[in-house]
This record gives C-alpha cells, sequence and structure tokens, in this order.
C-alpha cells in the first residue's frame, strides 16, 4: 500500500460517521456481498457515505491492508473499522447494529 | 480455480486445532461456501478478530481464489 492511499483512506474513513467500501453504487451493487450491507443499511434506515472501490484501484487494494481485511464490502462507523457484511449480519440479527446506530443518534 | 471444501476446512483445522468446521457449498459449483466455524480458543475475541484468525488460516485466499465464503464464527 502506497504512503498515499493510506492517507486517502484514513481521511475517508473519517469524513463521516457511517462509511462503507464497497463494490458499485448503493442503487447499483456490483457484489452479492456488498448488496446485502446495503440492504442491511437501509433497513435500519441509517444515513451512511458509500466508496465504489472498483473506481479506484489504490483503494480497492489499500482498504484490504488498512484494515487487515481481506474483502469487500467494509463497514467504518466513526472512523472504526466494524467488518464485513457477515458480522454486519450476525450483528444485525444480534441488535448490535442497531444499537450502534441508536447510540450514534442520541449522541447527534 | 476454485477450492474444495474439504480443503478449506483442512487448512482451517491446521491453524485452529480445536475448531468445528462446517462447510456448506451454497450453490453447488465448488465456489460459493458457507463456513460455520466455532472454537473455544476465540473466548476473548471480538467477532473482527475471530473472522482474522479464519481469514489467516486460509493464507491469503480469501477475496482472491475464494470469492465467496460466507463465514460465521463462535465460541464453543
Amino acid at each position: 500500500m502506497t504512503d498515499d492511499s493510506n492517507a486517502r483512506i484514513d481521511a475517508l474513513v473519517k469524513a463521516s460517521p457511517v462509511v462503507l467500501f464497497m463494490k458499485g453504487s448503493p442503487l447499483f451493487p456490483q457484489c452479492g456481498f456488498s448488496n446485502r450491507a446495503i440492504s442491511i443499511l437501509n433497513h435500519l434506515g441509517v444515513e451512511f457515505e458509500s466508496v465504489d472501490v472498483l473506481q479506484d484501484q489504490g483503494i480497492r487494494q489499500g482498504i484490504k491492508a488498512f484494515s487487515d481485511w481481506p474483502t469487500i464490502p467494509q463497514l467504518y462507523v466513526n472512523g472504526e473499522f466494524i467488518g464485513g457484511s457477515d458480522i454486519m449480519m450476525e450483528m444485525y440479527e444480534a441488535g448490535e447494529l442497531h444499537e450502534l446506530f441508536g447510540g450514534e443518534k442520541v449522541a447527534n | 480455480m476454485p477450492m474444495a471444501a474439504d480443503d478449506i476446512a483442512t487448512m482451517i483445522k491446521d491453524a485452529i486445532p480445536d475448531a468445528q468446521v462446517e462447510i456448506t457449498d451454497l450453490a453447488g459449483d465448488g465456489d460459493h461456501y458457507a463456513a460455520m466455524v466455532t472454537a473455544a480458543s476465540f473466548a476473548g475475541l471480538s467477532r473482527v478478530k475471530q473472522h482474522q484468525a479464519v481469514y489467516a488460516a486460509l493464507g491469503g485466499r480469501m477475496g482472491g481464489v475464494l470469492h465467496a465464503l460466507q463465514l460465521t464464527t463462535a465460541i464453543s
């Protein structure tokens, strides 16, 4: 990973409270796992920024080293890596994701 | 080049000896799998760390030859 893409990723994850790195756009996800992540966020009614890694090879490769996580999508909340779509689903089913975002709404 | 379900299970068990591994071939095409990995040694690890331990066991194949592995981990 170049310092440049690392710095750009760092800025992206801190730019919004909820950031999803995904393949494609929220309207047109290009992968089933990204689609699942979007569905969960939409279902919870969470406002989020998305970053399409297919548009930027530096970010697509860099994000994997950034979080030590080999796959996309990746969810970040308040600058912290939360997990991929499997963890999002587990947290959603356990009510933990709701809690995570609910807590944030109170803070706002 | 897809991986065989047995190879995935073997790699995980080699790296996490106390793991119970259950692999499901979701699409029947040898390319889209779900893995349920349960291990007592996951105790005290966050979900992210548990998943990272499984990904580490797969030695970089995840996200490469192994595109579609739906992963669930639990503490036994």
